[in-house]
């Protein structure tokens, strides 16, 4: 049995399914995303998983414990990092660490080393004593994924943990957490808008409308694209789409002010475009399958639309 | 099922942030001195001289109510605050029950309305009434048990509201009421009787008379209405009975 075992998870609110039959396993160790668009139901998931949140049907597992029946034994085991920024601006970064610390029952001692040890990781070693009402979004985001780490959870999860943070940030907050899974073997369940952070998970799931419509490795999902995306601008895209499928027998999708097509080789393609085609081309370009590529294939949605997020809540 | 560490922690984040508010201690201490001062006075010569206690005298027990009252009301302001700023999701996601998060909640409330109260009685010898060591020790254990009563009154409230405005209004609605059929300003014998029933399921009605055996001489129209041991069984039954049933609206909802 898996760490965390769902089947047939099922949360509406008032009527409307956010999350809609949701059925996955994650093994041990396993580092396991979820991928989707806003509203796909990925934090809606997280917070059933984390007992915060109560649902309609099905059965949710973490650690072997019944999220409904026992729902102290799962929060003893995990760790999460909120989407949004949950501390508390009256205090101190080093007292809402403290606080967290406590709360996981941690002697004074180990508080202590384990705050030194994640500041340093987050860089806010130096704002140690200053209240996180002064703290800029991006330092209030990094300690909220510091408090997070605290405690060794066997399972951590993280809803978009790196979103907002700077590049430098984000590569040393991702070191840590490889060398939390190399010592301690902790199971990661994530979501993330980043697809470098999607390619180093080891399975994915990608969620639309509170349903999993594929779930496999990041190779095998690109595998499942059989070929090279070609994405076509032209002065008229409703016509090439005709063309293309009258002249070259290809369905091509709109994506945004585009057309993408899939092919079985790109360079061998592309000559053909110009050959066949009479609506003006503006730009051609070719690509290897990639994560994108299949998010966009099984989604309909363009990679822009999804990234645009404001995590950060705003100040009052 | 409880856990002491938790309960510790989340009683000094609510001290620290009391005491980072130099508004809020202001005004709770402010206040109750403005009414003994100001109503105190205005009334003082009104009512006759053989009465067991000056007017001022009278209202200094009803006041150090009406500040445990407000501080323990809104202090619960934080179960609110807390989840309308996201940081009650950290404190739902740590491995602690429900109970512990309701308790460090209702110490919380309690200890900061005992501490505001007890500086309120250094006014006692200085408005001419006999207040001794033994008579400071009662009031702080009476102190405590009003002070838990209304804390978890306003915790259960508090657990079913949302915004802020909300809690603002409805807890406006409780509070004044609550305290001008405490008997604070007036003996509730002197209310119609209509009123006098809602004073008698009051809580606070029974925590200013439990005051008035304390600190009051006794004899004359102005002086405890009720026996002590009355007061007693219905403050702890109150206190009891809202502890029990914040925490299960604390556990039921998410
Ligand atoms: N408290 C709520 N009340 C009503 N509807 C809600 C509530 N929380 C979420 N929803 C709805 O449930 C659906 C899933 O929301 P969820 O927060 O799980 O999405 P998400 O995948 O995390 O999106 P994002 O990428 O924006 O974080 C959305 O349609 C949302 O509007
Ligand atoms: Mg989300």
């Amino acid at each position: 049995m898996g760490v965390i075992e769902v089947k047939e998870l099922v949360k509406s609110y008032n009527g409307v399914r956010a999350v809609d039959g949701v059925t996955f396993s994650v093994t041990e160790g396993e580092t396991f995303g979820f991928l989707g668009p806003n509203g796909a139901g990925k934090t809606t998931t997280i917070n059933i998983l984390c007992t915060l949140l109560g649902f309609d049907s099905g059965t949710a597992f973490v650690n072997g414990f019944d999220c409904v029946k026992e729902p102290l034994k799962v929060r003893s085991s995990i760790g999460l990092v909120f989407q949004e920024v949950t501390l508390d601006n009256e205090l101190t970064a080093e007292e809402n660490l403290k606080f967290h610390c406590y709360m996981y029952n941690m002697s004074r001692q180990l508080a202590n080393e384990r705050i030194d040890e994640i500041l340093g990781v987050v860089g806010l070693a130096d704002k140690r004593g200053t209240i996180v009402k002064k703290f800029s979004g991006g330092m209030k985001r990094r300690l909220e994924i510091a408090r997070g780490l605290l405690h060794r959870p066997k399972v951590l999860f993280l809803d978009e943990p790196t979103l907002g943070l700077d590049p430098q940030t984000r590569t040393n907050v991702w070191d840590f957490i490889s060398e939390l899974k190399a010592s301690l073997g902790t199971t990661i369940f994530m979501t993330t808008h980043y697809m470098d952070e999607a390619e180093a998970c080891d399975r994915i799931a990608i969620i639309d409308g509170g349903k999993i419509i594929a779930c496999e490795s990041p190779g095998g999902l690109k595998r499942s694209l059989r070929g090279d995306t070609i994405y076509i601008k032209s002065t008229d895209d409703e016509r090439a789409a005709v063309e293309l499928k009258e002249k070259l027998n290809l369905s091509a999708r709109k994506i945004g002010s585009g057309l993408s097509i899939i092919v079985e080789s790109g360079e061998k393609f592309i000559p053909k475009i110009f050959e066949s085609m009479e609506t003006p081309i503006l730009s051609v370009s070719m690509k290897r399958p990639s994560l994108e590529d299949v998010f966009i294939h099984l989604t309909g949605k363009e990679i822009r639309e999804y990234q645009a997020v404001a995590p950060v809540r705003p100040h009052r | 099922m409880l856990s002491y560490k938790a309960i510790y922690v989340i009683v000094l984040r609510e001290f620290k942030r009391f005491f980072r508010q130099r508004g809020r201690m202001v005004t709770t201490i402010a206040r109750p001195l403005i009414w003994l001062v100001i109503v105190g006075s205005g009334f003082v010569n009104l009512i006759d001289v053989d009465t067991g206690a000056n007017y001022i005298q009278f209202i200094l027990p009803g006041i150090i109510g009406m500040t445990i009252l407000f501080t323990s009301v809104f202090s619960t302001i934080s179960v609110v605050w807390d989840r309308e700023f996201g940081f009650l999701r950290e404190m739902l996601v740590a491995p602690v029950s429900r109970v512990t998060i309701v308790f460090g909640k209702l110490i919380s409330g309690t200890a900061l309305s005992v501490f505001q109260g007890t500086i309120l009685l250094a006014v006692a010898p200085v408005i001419g009434l006999n207040f001794g060591l033994s008579d400071f020790f009662l009031m702080f254990i009476f102190m405590t048990i009003v002070a838990l009563a209304i804390t978890s009154l306003g915790l259960f409230v508090a657990s079913f509201l949302t915004s802020l405005e909300g809690f603002n209004v409805i807890m406006n609605f409780i509070v004044l009421p609550m305290f001008f059929l405490s008997g604070a300003l007036y003996p509730v014998e002197n209310l119609p009787a209509a009123l006098q029933l809602l004073s008698y399921i009051n809580p606070l009605c029974y925590g200013v008379d439990s005051f008035k055996h304390i600190l009051l001489p006794g004899g004359g129209s102005l002086s405890a209405e009720l026996p002590l041991y009355v007061d007693v069984i219905f403050i702890l039954t109150f206190a009891t009975v809202m502890t029990f049933l914040a925490a299960l609206v604390f556990e039921k909802r998410k």
